[in-house]
C-alpha cells in the first residue's frame, strides 16, 4: 500500500489540491483526507464505460479503439456543420486538440460555460469583473456573501477551504471573525449557517442588487419600503455590513445566472461590487460547476479569441452566444452531428434541444456512461484526468493546477483519442484529394 | 532541406557587432550564424535592410491578464480575425491578438524574441501555456517578486540573503527569467483599496516601496543574473510622477552589477515622466527623465510610446487601472493574487484631440530621442498599455522623420506646443539606431547577446529580419511599411515569412533563467515559506512549481551565486 499526497480532485471548480489517498494494486482504496463526500467517491471510483462501441441496428456493440476512432473521424468529415460540445470536465490539453479539430473542420464549439455561466460572460464582456484568487477571501474576507448558491451542498468543501470557515493571514480565528450573508429563493443548508439570511423572490435579484447599489451611492430615499420581496430594513442593514466591513466577497451561482434578468443579473451583481468598492475593497466571482469549466474557457479563448459559442466555418472564429451555443443550434436543428466529450447534455439539456442531438449521429467521449450514452451512436471510453491521466486545468479563481496521474489504465486519454480523430479526419480529407 | 542558408548582398545593421550598414553576406548553419557555408540555399537580399531578429524587452502577451483582456472584449477580438491558411492557425483580436496572431504578427515585423513581462507566480502555469501556443517566437516570463509576503518580511528584518533565496526559488519554480517589480508595497495595499507612493508604509508590511526596490536590487546582483530588477516604478499615470522615478533611479545608484549592465531597467517610461500636478496642467518631464539617464549609467529604460486609438490595458498595477477605470468609466476586471500579486484590466481609447493623451504621445517619443545614448533605450509601446505591438513601425518612422512627426503633431491637440518638447526636437534615428533600440540594446540589457540573440556574429542564432527597403529610404510612409512586414524573416535558420507572409510556423523556445543558491540558505528559507503555504496559500507546496510538462522547448540560462 502507497499513500499518495497532494492529490488534485477532478470534480468541482474548487479544483482540492491536498488530498492525501491509499493506494494498493492500481487501484484507491482510501480517501484519508482532504475530499469532500462527492470527490471522494469519484476518486475512489464507479462503473465504467468498458469498450468503446458502436451503435448498430439501434444496439451498442463493442469494438476496438481503431474502429471508434474511423468511425467517429467519418461522422464528423461528412458531416457539413458538426457541434463538439462539452470539454469542462476533460483537460486543456484536450481542449486544445478540440479547438484544432473545429477549425479543422470548420466545425461549431461549444462548451458547458452555455447553460451555466455563459450569462456571467455576457455579463463581463459587458462590465469586466472585479476579483481575486480563492487565497485572497481565505486570508482577508470578513463578509462573505453566497447569493444564488448553495456550497454546502454543490461545493462541499469552499466554504471550508477558501471562505467563511477557512482561517487565514487576517482571518485566524475563522467564522467568528467573519459574517456570512446568503441570498435566495429557500432557505438552504448553506442559509441555515448564515448570519444573515435574505430571502428573495423568485426572479426578483435583479431590483434586489440595484436597490443596494442605490443605497451604497447614497440614495436609499428611492428604495421603496420592500424590493423583490426583501424589506427595506433588511436591505440597509445589508449595505451597512458592506460599508462595515474591510473586504467583502461575494460568490455566485446558478440561482443568478439562470432566472429572471439571466445575465442582467449579473451586471447588476458586478455593478454591486463597483459600488462597494466606493466604500471598502469588494471582490466578486462565480461559483465554477466542473472542475475544468474555467478552463475551456481560458483556452477557447486564447486559441480563439472567444470563450464559448463559436464557429469556425468562415476559416476564423465567429462568436455568437445565441446562436451558436449548443442549446439554440439544436433547438433549430442547425447541425447535422455531433461530438459530445467531457458532459453530459442528455441529462441537462432542454427536450426539445434534445429530440434534435437524439436524431443526429453523436459521438461521445467519456470515462462514465450517462444518459447521453443512450443515444449515442458512437461510444469512446477513456481515462479519468486527475485519476488515470494528467494535465492542467483552470480552477474556479482561474487558478492553473495540473492533474496528477495516480493509477495506470489501459483506457486512453482524452488528447490521444482526439488527435487520432483529428489524424483520421485529415486522412480521409486527403484521400478525396480535397 | 537544405541546412545551410546563404544571405547575400544585404546591408546589415548590427549594432552589437559595430557593423552599421555595411554590405555583408550572411552564412547560416543548422539554426546558427557561421563563418563560411558550403552548399547553400541562396536569399538574395539585393541591398536590402538586414538586421537581427528582432528583441522585445516587454510586451504582454501571455498569460492570466492577456486573456482576460479577451475574454472582457470580443469587439477587440473581432477586429483582427483572419481565417486559416496552409500554414497558419486562425487569427483573432487587435490590441488582445490570440496567441497564433501574436506570433505571427511579430514574426511578420522581424521580431524572433519576446518578452512576457509580468507573470503572476501562483498563475505561472497559464503564462507557459499561452507561450506554447505562440508560434515561431522565442520567449521568455518576468515573474513578480515585489508585492510577495515573503519578499517584505525579508527586506523588513533587512536580511538580504535570505531574500537572495527566496527570489532564486520563486524564479525556478515558476521558470522565470528576472525580477519584475510592479508598483511594489501599491499592489499588496490595494488589496485594502489602497495604493502606496515611493516611501509610503505598506499597510501591515512596515516596509516601504523604496525599501523593497532596493533589497531586490541587492538580491538580483547577488546572481549572476543575466537581467537587472525590471522595474514599473510607484505612482504610474500620476501628473507629477518623473520625481518618483528619478528617486526610484537614486535607491540603487550605489549598488553594483554583478555583469557589465545596468543595476535598474525602467519600464514604460512614458507613462513615469509626467510632470504638472492635476490634468489641467499636465505636462511633460521627459527631457528631466532623459537627462538623469544621459548623466548616470546604472539605468536604462524602454519608452511605452503611444500609439493613438483604442486598446485595452492592462497591469499588476492593480489601483492604477481602478483610476483609468473611474475616468473612463468603461468595463474593469480586477484581479488579485493571494501572498503576490495582482491585476487590472480596462480598455483606453489614446485620442489626438485630447491634451493628456496628446502629451502621452510626445512623451515617448521625446524620451527616446533626448536619451543621447541609444544604448540606453528600448522601443515598446508597453504592448498593450499604450498601444499594441503592431503599432511599432509607426514609431520608427516617426523616430526617423521630423517630418512625419511635424505633420502628425498638427492634426493633435495644440498642447504639444506648449506642453510637450517634441516639436523642437530636429534630432532623427539612423538605421543603425533603430537596430539598436529594437535588438542590440534590448539584447544587451536583458544579457540575451551572450545566448545568441540580437546580433550576428558567428555562433550567434540564425534570426535574421530583411526589410524590403534601401538604407537610404527617407519616406516615412515606406519604411512604416518596409518594418510592418518583412520581406523575409529567419527563425533559427527557417525562412518563417517571406514578401509579408508567414511561411513556416516552428515552435519558439522558453528561455529561464535557474539562479543558484546555497542549500543552507534554501533550507532556512523554506521553513518560512512552507509556514506561508500551511497557513496561506490555497494551493500545496507541492503543487506549486511549473513543472516540466509547460516547457516542452526550454533553454536554461544558469546564474551562479555572486557574494
Amino acid at each position: 500500500m502507497v499513500e499518495i499526497t497532494d492529490v488534485v480532485c477532478s470534480l468541482c471548480g474548487c479544483v482540492c489540491d491536498d488530498i492525501v489517498l491509499e493506494v494498493e494494486n492500481n487501484k484507491v482504496v482510501k480517501v484519508k483526507r482532504g475530499a469532500c463526500s462527492v470527490g471522494k467517491s469519484k476518486l475512489l471510483g464507479h462503473e465504467r464505460i468498458k469498450s468503446p462501441m458502436i451503435r448498430e441496428n439501434g444496439e451498442l456493440k463493442e469494438c476496438s479503439y481503431d474502429e471508434a476512432i474511423k468511425k467517429s473521424a467519418e461522422i464528423l468529415y461528412k458531416s457539413r456543420r458538426p457541434l463538439l460540445y462539452g470539454w469542462s470536465s476533460t483537460v486543456c490539453e484536450a481542449d486544445k486538440v478540440g479547438v484544432e479539430l473545429t477549425e479543422d473542420l470548420g466545425a461549431v464549439m461549444d462548451n458547458t460555460a452555455s447553460v451555466c455561466h455563459g450569462p456571467s460572460v455576457l455579463a463581463i464582456q459587458d462590465v469586466g469583473l472585479p476579483s481575486c484568487t480563492l487565497g485572497e477571501v481565505k486570508n482577508r474576507a470578513d463578509l462573505v456573501i453566497y447569493w444564488g448558491a448553495n456550497p454546502a451542498q454543490a461545493h462541499a468543501n469552499h466554504m471550508k477551504r477558501y471562505s467563511y470557515v477557512s482561517k487565514g493571514y487576517w482571518t485566524a480565528e475563522g467564522k467568528k471573525g467573519k459574517k456570512l450573508v446568503v441570498v435566495d429563493v429557500r432557505k438552504t443548508m448553506t442559509a441555515k449557517m448564515a448570519d444573515v439570511f435574505v430571502q428573495v423572490e423568485q426572479g426578483q435579484d435583479y431590483p434586489v442588487f440595484s436597490a443596494l447599489r442605490a443605497i451604497l451611492q447614497g440614495h436609499e430615499d428611492v428604495v421603496p419600503d420592500k424590493v423583490g420581496g426583501v424589506p427595506k430594513e433588511q436591505l440597509l442593514e445589508l449595505a451597512n455590513m458592506v460599508k462595515e466591513a474591510k473586504f467583502v466577497m461575494t460568490f455566485f451561482g446558478m440561482g443568478v445566472t439562470h432566472t429572471g434578468a439571466r445575465h442582467n443579473n449579473i451586471v447588476n451583481a458586478i455593478q454591486f461590487t463597483r459600488a462597494a468598492h466606493l466604500h471598502t475593497k469588494a471582490s466578486i466571482m462565480p461559483l465554477r460547476g466542473h472542475y475544468n469549466v474555467a478552463g475551456i474557457n481560458q483556452v477557447c479563448t486564447w486559441e480563439t479569441g472567444f470563450p464559448f459559442a463559436i464557429e469556425m466555418a468562415r476559416g476564423y472564429a465567429w462568436y455568437n452566444p445565441g446562436e451558436l451555443s449548443a442549446t439554440d443550434l439544436l433547438y433549430r436543428g442547425d447541425c447535422d452531428a455531433a461530438m459530445i466529450i467531457a458532459s453530459d447534455p442528455g441529462a441537462h439539456f432542454p427536450g426539445e434541444s434534445l429530440k434534435h442531438l437524439a436524431k443526429i449521429p453523436v459521438i461521445q467521449i467519456d470515462p462514465y456512461a450517462n444518459p447521453t450514452t443512450e443515444f449515442a451512436d458512437v461510444v469512446i471510453p477513456v481515462a479519468v484526468s486527475g485519476i488515470e491521466a494528467e494535465g492542467n486545468v483552470y480552477r474556479m479563481d482561474n487558478i492553473p493546477i495540473r492533474l496528477r496521474k495516480i493509477l495506470d489504465t489501459d483506457y486512453l486519454p482524452d488528447e490521444e483519442i482526439l488527435e487520432r480523430i483529428l489524424t483520421e479526419v485529415r486522412a480521409l480529407r486527403e484521400k478525396e484529394g480535397e | 532541406m537544405a541546412d545551410e542558408l546563404l544571405i547575400r548582398n544585404g546591408v546589415v545593421y548590427d549594432p552589437i557587432n559595430g557593423v552599421k550598414g555595411e554590405k555583408k553576406d550572411i552564412c547560416i548553419r543548422d539554426g546558427k550564424v557561421v563563418d563560411s557555408v558550403t552548399n547553400p540555399k541562396v536569399i538574395d537580399a539585393e541591398g536590402r535592410v538586414v538586421m537581427p531578429g528582432g528583441v522585445d524587452i516587454h510586451a504582454h502577451i501571455a498569460g492570466g491578464k492577456v486573456n482576460a483582456g479577451r475574454i472582457m472584449r470580443p469587439e477587440d477580438e473581432r477586429k483582427g480575425v483572419e481565417p486559416k491558411t496552409k500554414v497558419c492557425r486562425a487569427q483573432s483580436g487587435y490590441s488582445v491578438p490570440n496567441t497564433f496572431a501574436t506570433g505571427y504578427r511579430y514574426a511578420r515585423m522581424g521580431y524572433t524574441f519576446v518578452m512576457e513581462a509580468a507573470m503572476p507566480p501562483l498563475a505561472a502555469r497559464h503564462t507557459h501555456e499561452e507561450m506554447i501556443d505562440i508560434p515561431i517566437l522565442d520567449n521568455a516570463a518576468l515573474p513578480l517578486i515585489d508585492n510577495n509576503w515573503m519578499t517584505m518580511e525579508y527586506v523588513k528584518s533587512g536580511d538580504m540573503d535570505l531574500l537572495a533565496a527566496y527570489m532564486a526559488w520563486i524564479i525556478k519554480a515558476t521558470k522565470g527569467f528576472g525580477v519584475k517589480i510592479v508598483n511594489p508595497g501599491g499592489t499588496e495595499a490595494w488589496a485594502w483599496g489602497k495604493n502606496c507612493d515611493l516611501n509610503d508604509s505598506v499597510p501591515y508590511f512596515d516596509v516601504t516601496p523604496a525599501e523593497i526596490i532596493k533589497g531586490l536590487a541587492v538580491a538580483n546582483e547577488k546572481f549572476d543574473m543575466p537581467h537587472s530588477i525590471h522595474v514599473h516604478t510607484n505612482m504610474l499615470g500620476h501628473p507629477g510622477n518623473f520625481e518618483v522615478t528619478k528617486d526610484t533611479y537614486d535607491l540603487v545608484k550605489g549598488v553594483k552589477a554583478s555583469k557589465d549592465r545596468q543595476v535598474i531597467h525602467t519600464t514604460h517610461t512614458q507613462f513615469h515622466s509626467y510632470g504638472g500636478t492635476n490634468w489641467g496642467n499636465f505636462e511633460s518631464k521627459a527631457d528631466a527623465i532623459a537627462d538623469y539617464i544621459n548623466q548616470n549609467d546604472h539605468a536604462t529604460i524602454d519608452i511605452g510610446s503611444v500609439i493613438l486609438g483604442d486598446t485595452t490595458t492592462m497591469t499588476a498595477d492593480g489601483p492604477m487601472e481602478y483610476s483609468l477605470y473611474q475616468i473612463t468609466g468603461r468595463k474593469w476586471t480586477n484581479h488579485d493574487v493571494e501572498l503576490e500579486t495582482g491585476s487590472g484590466i480596462t480598455p483606453f481609447l489614446y485620442s489626438g484631440k485630447v491634451s493628456v493623451h496628446t502629451i502621452q504621445w510626445a512623451i515617448g517619443q521625446e524620451l527616446a530621442l533626448l536619451v543621447k545614448d541609444p544604448w540606453k533605450v528600448a522601443l515598446t509601446t508597453d504592448h498593450p498599455n499604450a498601444g499594441p505591438f503592431i503599432g511599432y513601425p509607426i514609431i520608427i518612422s516617426h523616430l526617423m522623420s521630423k517630418k512625419r512627426r511635424d505633420e502628425s503633431a498638427e492634426d493633435m491637440h495644440k498642447a504639444i506646443f506648449d506642453r510637450a518638447a517634441l516639436p523642437s526636437i530636429d534630432r532623427e534615428y539612423d538605421l543603425n539606431e533603430i537596430a539598436i533600440i529594437t535588438r542590440g540594446m534590448t539584447a544587451k540589457a536583458l544579457g540575451l547577446h551572450e545566448h545568441g540573440k540580437g546580433h550576428l556574429g558567428v555562433g550567434a542564432d540564425a534570426d535574421v529580419a530583411i526589410y524590403d527597403m534601401s538604407p537610404e529610404e527617407r519616406d516615412a510612409g515606406k519604411i512604416q511599411k518596409a518594418f510592418l512586414n518583412t520581406k523575409y524573416t529567419i527563425k533559427a535558420g527557417e525562412i518563417v515569412v517571406k514578401d509579408g507572409e508567414v511561411v513556416a510556423t516552428p515552435p519558439g523556445r522558453t528561455i529561464f533563467v535557474t539562479p543558484e543558491c546555497d542549500d543552507k540558505l534554501t533550507d532556512e528559507m523554506m521553513v518560512t515559506l512552507k509556514d506561508k503555504f500551511a497557513k496561506y496559500y490555497s494551493v500545496t507546496l507541492n503543487n506549486y512549481p511549473v513543472q516540466d510538462a509547460y516547457l516542452p522547448n526550454p533553454y536554461e540560462i544558469k546564474a551562479p551565486w555572486r557574494s
